[in-house]
Parts: C-alpha cells; structure tokens; sequence
C-alpha cells in the first residue's frame, strides 16, 4: 500500500451523500438471495457506491468487491449497522490505515449472528404483528385507514431505523463490537420479547377460532324464563318488547329450550382454553422438528373432516 | 376488468413479488396488497375485508435465516384476483382466504426455485467482481430482484386470463361442506404461526407476560390497542426494576437511564 500517499488521502472521506446511496441501496439486500451464500449479492450491491469512491485503482476495486461477495446473512434492517461499520473500515483502509480483510470480514461475520438475534424478536416478531393486527382489525371493519397507517408507520420506523443504525455503525467503527457485548441491545432484546409474548397471548384468544358444535344437553326452560312469541303485540311493538325481554342476552331466553352446546361449557371454564391447548399443541410438534407446512395442511383436513362429522 | 385494472393488477403482482423477498418495504403484506387489487378493480371493500382477514393469519410468518415462510405475496395477490374474477364481493371473502393458504404454501416451491437460479447469478456476480464492473454487480442485483417479481406475475397472469366464468364454476365446484370446513381450519391455523414465535422467544423470564396477555384479553373487552399499551407499560415498568435492581447488586452505576433522575441528582 505504497501508493497510498498523504496526497489521496483527502479525497477518501465519504460524503453524506455517499452514505445516503449505500443506505437506499441496502434496500435491496435480500433481492439475490441464494442458497450458497445468501445476502451476499446485496451486500457488495450495497457497498458499490462506496468501494467506487475510495479506490481509484482496478486491483484495489477488484480486491474490494470480491471481499464483500462473502456469505452473508442477517436480519435485513439489521445490515445497516453492519454496513455503517464497514463504511468506516473500509474508509480507513483506503486512506492507508492497517485494516486487512479478516478484520473487514470478521466484523460482518461476528456482528450478523447477534444481530439477527436482535433483529428477529424486534421486527418480525414484534413490531410486525403487532402494528399488522392493529391495523388489519380496521381493515376488516371496512376502514381504509388500516392498510394507509400500516404501510406508512412500518416503512418510516424501518427507513429511520437503518439510516441512524448505519449513521451509529460508522461513526463508531470499530468500536461498535465493544457496544454489542454492553446492555443496550440487550435490554431492547429482552423488552421485544416480553412485549411480544403478552401481546401474542391476548392475540391467541382474539384470533384462533375453534368452536365445538357437539350439543351436550338440551334442557326445558321453566315459563317465563324465554321469550313467550305468541303473546307479543303485534308489529314493531311487539319486536321492541322482545328486545327489552332478551335485554342484550340477559333477560329471557330466545327459545323454550336451552341448548348447551361443547364450546359452552369449555367457555365456563376458560374461554379460550381450547385455542391456547391448539398453540401449545402447534409449539409442541414444532420443537419435535414437524414442518409447518405440514401441520398447516393438517388442520385443514382436521377442519374438513371435523366439519362433515360435526364436531367442528 | 378492463385492460387498465388488469395491467395495474400485474404491476402490483411483480412489485409485491419483489418485495416478498426484500421484505422491506411490507407492501406484499395482504392488507396492502389485497387492498390495492380492490381498489383498481373497483372492489375496494370487499378487498380490504379480505386484506385484513389475512393479515391476522399470516402475523407470525416470518423468514428466519435460511427457513421461508409460506409465501405470502403469492397468496395475497391469488386471493384477491379470485376474490374479484369471483364476483361475489365481501361474500367470496371466506373462499378466497381458504384458498389463499394451499397457494401460499405451493408458492414455496417456486420461491424456492428462485432462490436456487439466484446461486448462478450469485456466480456471474463474482465474475463482474473479479472484472472491476461495478455495472455488471448493480445489473445482476436488479436481474435476480426481477426474477423474484416474475415468480408472482406469472401466476398472476395465468389467474387474469382463465374466464371469470371459469373461476366462478371452479369455485362452484367446491362443495360447501369443502369451503366450510376450509374455513374452520382456516381458524385453527392462525395457531401455528403464534407457535413459531412463541418458540423463538420463549424462556422462564417472559412466560408470566404471556399468561397475562392470555387472561386480560380473555376477561376483558379491551381492544387491542389498549392491551397492546398496557403490554408496554408492565414491559417498561419490568425493565426499570430489573435494571435498578442489578445496577444496585453491582453498586450502582451512575447512569440509571433515567435523565430526570440524573438531572436531580447533579444538583
């Protein structure tokens, strides 16, 4: 690195701008996902405005560009610290700075699986379902706000999120392995994670259906408990005495026999408790290495059949 | 569908296939996408009921490491098509999710097929590497972004041109006790995708919360965004005693993440 004289080291500083092209192109991380070596094609795609900048000769550009075609694999928002960090190395490589590939690699290898542990419960596990359920909830009674907030929330918490990772990872360089290993992103992991536990809880019992159809017993109500249709006014009258009758499910009963069908008396023992068995049963056979796929497709048939033999 | 909704449908279809694979920008996620194909075909509402429907059972679908998720863009963008060539309006709502999962999961193979051609253009990358050609790295990127796209136009496409009557007589043909009974699993299936999460993060610290999200949605009539807060505020309020409560074992460090409180305490 002869050739890396005081007189080039000015015009290897990179500009916000330069940074701002590596931050749009990260983007695109995942768009050659392969299963030899992942995001690694994203990642040089990323670099590229970079490494074009700091090295003006071919072998150095070359040298550059097959460093950053290596395995590769994160959460993708969770490159942008990584990238930021590379971005200084790189910087400082080019300005004649002892910074050799295995140090350049070893930040991308060592950062990424962490990360990922970061990443992972942060985004897909917790932010996702939670601003999708909120959402998806007004989409379903018909508001056209749902999928808008969806779409606009998500995409400037992602694009503030990797711009200020990638802006945190350069300026610190380096340094950032040691940051890792200090409380911060650990106490963001553990945060997601009880946030996405007591949020997945409330969701189980508002959104796994199961409803057992089998009647348990069929008993006779005493006079005066149901609604007595023959004796009602007529015409509106007699639907507005109805309804003070049934009183929103709390007066009198609609029909002269009460059934009790297999769901109610599981909902007087724990309303739910059926949907939470089905997720721990799920939770069960997926740690017995069961594919989800498989298990999806067979709660389908287990619908089909539990429908035609009427326990469903 | 006039020749206008079926090319903006198929521009949706290649943009939220390549999304699908960058999952970045989450316009793939059926609530955005089923929405939108509502909207240039003139089904606005019965699309967003439809987006929503699916968004709740796709919630904890997620990629991780080399594993994918079924795939969503393609069972958003099907679904939506039926649900519009249909014609039943927010009624075909319940087929279409039904029919959304099996494609979700058949979309896996095609998903999967991308992702193997992308390990040769993985291989023309290096070469453009070794060559100094910034250009040719940029070009192969966007030619294997592309492809992805590809994967959902074509299906797409197919679905746009199979007569509406087609369709209509395909769905007729499945029998009511089949979509029924589709339905129901559809209800169950949610499950799995809680499941995959609930083993990712699970360990003896975060179970209590869980049990607590359980109970107070059980006996309450909350909605979710006043559980979600709640969530938020018990998290806040835990983490602040565990920290105050280390810190103290390690003989207090100063910074207690608290600038208020460290503002007194300079005076």
């Amino acid at each position: 690195m002869a050739e890396n004289t005081f007189a080039t080291e000015s015009q290897t500083k990179l500009s916000k701008v330069d940074r701002l092209k590596v931050w749009w192109r990260s983007t695109f991380l995942q768009g050659s996902w392969n299963y030899e070596r992942m995001q690694n094609g994203g990642y040089c795609y990323a670099m590229v405005p970079a490494l074009k900048k700091l090295y003006t000769k071919k072998e150095d550009q070359v040298a550059a560009l097959k460093r950053h075609m290596e395995f590769f694999n994160t959460t993708p928002f969770m490159a942008s610290p990584i990238l930021g960090v590379n971005l200084a190395l790189e910087e400082e490589r080019a300005a004649g700075g002892q910074v050799d590939d295995a140090a350049i690699n070893g930040v991308k290898v060592g950062m990424m699986g962490p990360l990922a542990g970061v990443g992972d419960p942060v985004f897909w596990f917790t932010a996702r379902p939670i601003i999708g359920s909120l959402c998806a909830a007004m989409a379903m009674a018909g508001n056209v706000l749902g999928p808008i907030l969806f779409f606009l929330v998500w995409n400037l918490f992602r694009m503030a999120f990797m711009w200020y990772t990638q802006e945190f990872g350069y300026k610190a360089g380096s340094a950032i392995t040691k940051d890792l290993s200090g409380g911060l992103l650990q106490t963001v992991t553990r945060g997601a994670s009880i946030m996405g536990m007591f949020v997945i809880g409330a969701l189980i019992e508002r959104w796994v259906k199961i409803d057992f159809k089998p009647v348990v017993s069929k008993t006779p109500l005493q006079k005066g408990a149901y609604i007595n249709w023959d004796s009602l006014p007529k015409g509106s009258h007699g639907i507005q005495k109805a309804l003070e009758l049934y009183n929103n499910g709390q007066g009198r009963a609609l029909s002269s026999v009460k059934v009790t069908t297999m769901q109610n008396v599981l909902d007087q023992l724990v309303p739910g408790l059926a949907a939470m068995l089905l997720t721990l049963l799920c939770m069960w056979l997926l740690k017995k290495k069961v594919s989800p796929i498989v298990i999806i497709l067979a709660l389908f048939v287990v619908g089909v059949v539990g429908h035609v033999i009427g326990l469903l | 569908m006039t020749l206008i909704a079926k090319i903006l449908v198929l521009i949706i279809a290649f943009l939220a296939g390549m999304d699908g694979i960058l999952d970045q920008f989450e316009f793939y996620q059926p609530i955005v996408v089923c929405t939108l194909i509502g909207l240039v075909t003139g089904n606005l509402t019965a699309g967003l009921v439809l987006g929503g429907t699916l968004q709740m059972m796709v919630l904890g679908w997620a990629n991780i490491g080399a594993a994918v998720a079924p795939d969503i863009a393609l069972a958003s963008v099907a679904s939506a098509i039926i649900l519009v060539q249909g014609g039943q309006g927010v009624h075909g709502v319940g087929t279409a999710v039904a029919i959304a999962v099996p494609l979700a999961v058949a979309g896996l193979f095609l998903n999967m097929i991308v992702r193997t051609i992308s390990v040769a253009i993985s291989h023309l990358m290096d070469a453009a590497a070794n060559a100094g050609n910034f250009r040719m790295i940029g070009f192969w990127q966007w030619v294997a972004t592309c492809l992805q796209g590809i994967r959902i136009l074509v299906p797409a496409a197919l679905l746009l041109v199979i007569p509406v009557s087609g369709v209509r007589a395909a769905l007729h043909l499945i029998p009511g006790w089949l979509s029924a009974g589709m339905t129901i699993g559809g209800g169950m299936v949610v499950a799995v995708g809680y499941a995959m999460v609930i083993n990712m993060m699970a360990n003896k610290e975060v179970w209590p919360f869980f049990i607590l999200g359980f109970v107070i949605a059980v006996f309450s009539k909350l909605t979710l965004l006043a559980i979600g807060l709640i969530g938020l505020a018990l998290t806040l309020i835990y983490l602040n005693l565990a920290n105050s409560g280390s810190s103290n074992g390690n003989g207090g460090s100063g910074n207690t993440g608290d600038p208020l409180g460290d503002i007194l305490d300079d005076y």
